[in-house]
């Protein structure tokens, strides 16, 4: 932790960057992003394993990104984010430096994003035990009953977006539930318009999705929406040979190859 | 259920697969009336939204149908539709939307024979499952009123 | 009318419950799902939760649906026919377990309905409502009713406020309308006489934080402040604040349509979505987050109480618990007051 104060403090004394883009104590034990612009304001920045929330959602954000150059406390999960965004040319080394902390959470440098990249790549993503649990115990059932499962996990749903909003890769600036010409997605919050956005979310998700569980975090109806993006990312590995973020590569839903399997065509 | 007729929508690319069910016609081919043809450009073209749209306005069944693979008139559209379909049904099952109502086929203009095989057989197994009251109900929401979650 | 204060057994609430849906009364109250407590509509007692200091959302649900058919029409070879919402299929509900931040709620809910059009489908609904309260005996680092004109043992709003006596005691029943002594004729027999009962020193203490008239009058002069930036930052942009709240009452207006027959649904809306305010030109006059952040400021402790002499905030807290940026609006409120312009 002193290890990244000391090293924010210097960037934005050297004038490296313009915002610190890190985590502080929040309310009832819980943490928050904290945007610090001053190199005495680094004293405030802490990292633990309460730091859970997805900072990356911040690097699209208009008032945030105007203040010019930025360096971000990353986790793993940022990493994976921050490297989609890259290759959706959302971030790139002019406007962002990445503040890395291991798994082991050690504070890590970064030359440039291609650095962030080969780090990312030696781990991969892995759904952890619970969730499996989850998606597995979800798959044994017959597709009725999956069918009355959703509906009713879903029930609770009023559409605020916070899933939307806390997710790094939802940085549109228009969503499509936000088109009215035509309205794909019911905008009240009844059973068909919950279904529509949340098959919506997760199709635009596929392949994109660095599950790190920001979604399910933000909700405050604690939807397991999450599982829909892991049950896309375990067909991306089945299908497609696994997704890993990748500054350039082919986006997994926006390319194919010849020879990609299945046995449902008729 | 004896009376039941399903009503299927048919997507289809403007070069193959509408070719071939017009292939089916001039042939002479008799086949299931059920069908609603939609006609596409290309596969690529039809959005997985389309197919739940399909079924908020009341179709039993769908059938999503076009050039076979290395066929596609713009090259690569079919590759990238196939890829989409995969996700797309694999999360439809997931989320327990019944997929046996859902067909995906690859028909030539020059299999008008095959096309009419495919509406007949989808016609027969979804006249067997009946309608898709499950979905129905849920496309119905908007009929009655939502207050507490 | 002057309340009558009775007693309840602990034991008794159950046959309250089960006097109250002989009277065909719908019981809505605090259930658990996923780990979070929401309102429901509950058919057994055991259904219903009591150990909770607020639930998720609010209870505006009752008069203010998420989602609300108000007409369907329909076309015919007749012409058009349009049916509206008939008072007679509202149900009567009881709303149990509601904690006296979201009960003082309902009256500031009711004042945007009835600010200049009096919103018949809100007052329709509202009418068909008790509201059974349940004091405080536990608050949390959210909580700050006291700040903004509020107590934990507030009886505004409440037809009947049970306070509990201690832990595992019985409770106190102050009946405080009309519809409150018509609950209590439906099981005279379980509201006993009660003592003399000082129901304060089983309240929480809920610390008062700032004070409203001086945030009030601080925003004034506060609207181009750059504090609105700096607080909203993190703010991601999302509704849940506002849909959480017992006040907010932005609504949007949707036709759903079928063929020849459709219907017109009001559903929530919230000030924090850029598409809120997005014009058909594509201007977009809160372009930017911290103008929509202090919109919401803005219109609860400023705008609501000079047009309609309520602030639009209960301290029931509900915002900054369901903020996925931890926005907490106490802190944001404490910063407005002590900022120097």
């Amino acid at each position: 932790m002193d290890d990244l104060r000391k090293r924010a403090k210097e960037l934005l004394e050297a004038s490296a960057v313009k915002v610190v883009i890190g985590y502080e104590n929040g309310t009832e034990n819980k943490t928050r992003a904290i945007f610090v612009e001053k190199p005495e304001d680094t004293g405030k920045l802490i990292f633990d394993s309460r730091c859970i929330m997805n900072l990356a959602s911040y690097l699209t954000k208009h008032e945030v990104k105007n203040k010019g150059k930025m360096a971000v406390t990353a986790t793993l999960p940022v990493m994976r984010a921050i490297i989609q965004l890259a290759s959706e040319f959302q971030v790139n080394d002019s406007n962002l430096l990445v503040l890395g902390i291991t798994p082991e959470s050690k504070l890590i440098e970064f030359k440039d994003l291609a650095e962030v990249e080969s780090f990312v790549h030696k781990y991969q993503i892995e759904i952890d035990v619970r969730n499996k649990e989850m998606l597995d115990k979800i798959d044994k059932m017959p597709a009725s009953e999956r069918w009355n499962f959703w509906i009713k996990e879903l029930a609770p749903c009023f559409k605020c977006y916070a899933c939307r909003a806390a997710c790094p890769m939802c940085y549109c600036h228009r969503c499509t539930v936000d088109f009215n010409q035509p309205q794909w997605i019911p905008v009240p919050s009844h059973e068909l318009g919950n279904l529509e956005w949340h098959i919506m979310r997760a199709v635009h998700l596929a392949g994109r999705c660095v599950d790190c569980d920001a979604c399910y975090n933000a909700c405050p109806l604690a939807i397991p929406l999450n599982l829909l993006t892991k049950r896309m990312l375990i067909d991306a590995k089945e299908h497609f040979g696994g997704y890993q973020p990748a500054i350039k590569a082919e986006h997994l839903m926006s390319t194919y190859k010849p020879d990609d399997k299945e046995n449902f065509i008729l | 259920m004896a009376d039941f007729e399903p009503r299927i929508v048919a997507f289809v690319c403007n070069w193959c697969t509408y070719a071939g069910a017009d292939l089916t016609g001039t042939s002479r081919i008799k086949y299931a009336s059920n069908v609603r043809i939609v006609r596409f450009p290309c596969t690529g073209r039809i959005d997985y939204m389309l197919l739940i749209e399909a079924f908020n306005e009341g179709a039993d069944g769908i059938i999503v149908s076009g050039c076979h693979p290395n066929d596609c008139h713009y090259t690569s559209g079919n590759f990238h539709a196939r890829r989409r379909w995969i996700m797309f049904r694999s999360l439809c099952d997931f989320m327990g939307i019944d997929i046996r109502r859902i067909k995906f086929s690859w028909v030539s203009a020059a299999e008008g024979a095959k096309w009419a095989d495919i509406v007949n057989k989808t016609v027969t197994e979804i006249r067997a499952l009946g309608p898709y009251d499950e979905y129905k109900k849920v496309a119905k929401t908007p009929e009655k009123e939502v207050i507490h979650g | 009318m002057n309340s009558d204060r009775r007693l309840i057994r602990k034991d008794s609430l159950e046959k309250l419950f089960k006097a109250l849906k002989q009277n065909n009364k719908t019981i809505i109250g605090p259930a658990l799902q996923n780990g979070k407590i929401s309102y429901k509509i509950s058919n057994n007692y055991s259904e219903i939760t009591s150990d909770y200091i607020q639930t998720t959302q609010s209870s505006k649900e009752i008069a203010f649906p998420r989602t609300e058919k108000i007409l369907a029409y329909s076309k015919n070879a007749e012409g058009m026919s349009v049916k509206g919402i008939d008072i007679k299929d509202i149900p009567e509900i009881v709303l149990w377990g509601v904690r006296p931040c979201d009960a003082i709620g309902i009256g500031e809910l009711s004042a945007i309905f009835n600010w200049d059009y009096k919103d018949e489908i809100f007052n329709n609904r509202l009418s068909k409502v008790t509201v059974l309260g349940f004091s405080c005996s536990k608050a949390d680092e959210y909580c700050f009713c006291t700040s903004v004109g509020g107590n934990p043992g507030n009886t505004e709003g409440s037809d009947i406020l049970f306070t509990q006596l201690g832990e595992n005691g019985d409770y106190l029943a102050e009946i405080l309308t009309e519809k409150g002594s018509l609950i209590v004729s439906m099981a005279e027999a379980l509201f006993e006489r009660a003592g003399k009962v000082e129901k304060e020193k089983f309240l929480v203490d809920v610390p008062v934080r700032f004070n409203h008239e001086d945030v009030r009058n601080k925003l004034t002069t506060f609207f181009e402040s750059g504090e609105w930036v700096q607080q909203s930052l993190k703010c991601l942009g999302c509704g849940a604040c506002a849909y959480v709240c017992p006040t907010c009452a932005c609504f949007d207006i949707q036709d759903e349509a079928h063929g020849k027959s459709g219907s017109r649904v009001r559903c929530w809306d919230s000030c924090g979505f850029s598409l809120f305010t997005l014009h058909t030109s594509g201007h977009n006059p809160r372009e930017v987050q911290s103008q929509r952040w202090r919109q919401r400021i803005m219109h609860k402790f400023s705008y609501m109480p000079d047009r309609l002499s309520v602030f639009g905030c209960t301290g029931c807290g509900r915002c900054s618990r369901a903020c996925p940026a931890d926005m907490n609006i106490l802190e944001h409120l404490i910063s407005i007051q002590e900022a120097t312009v």
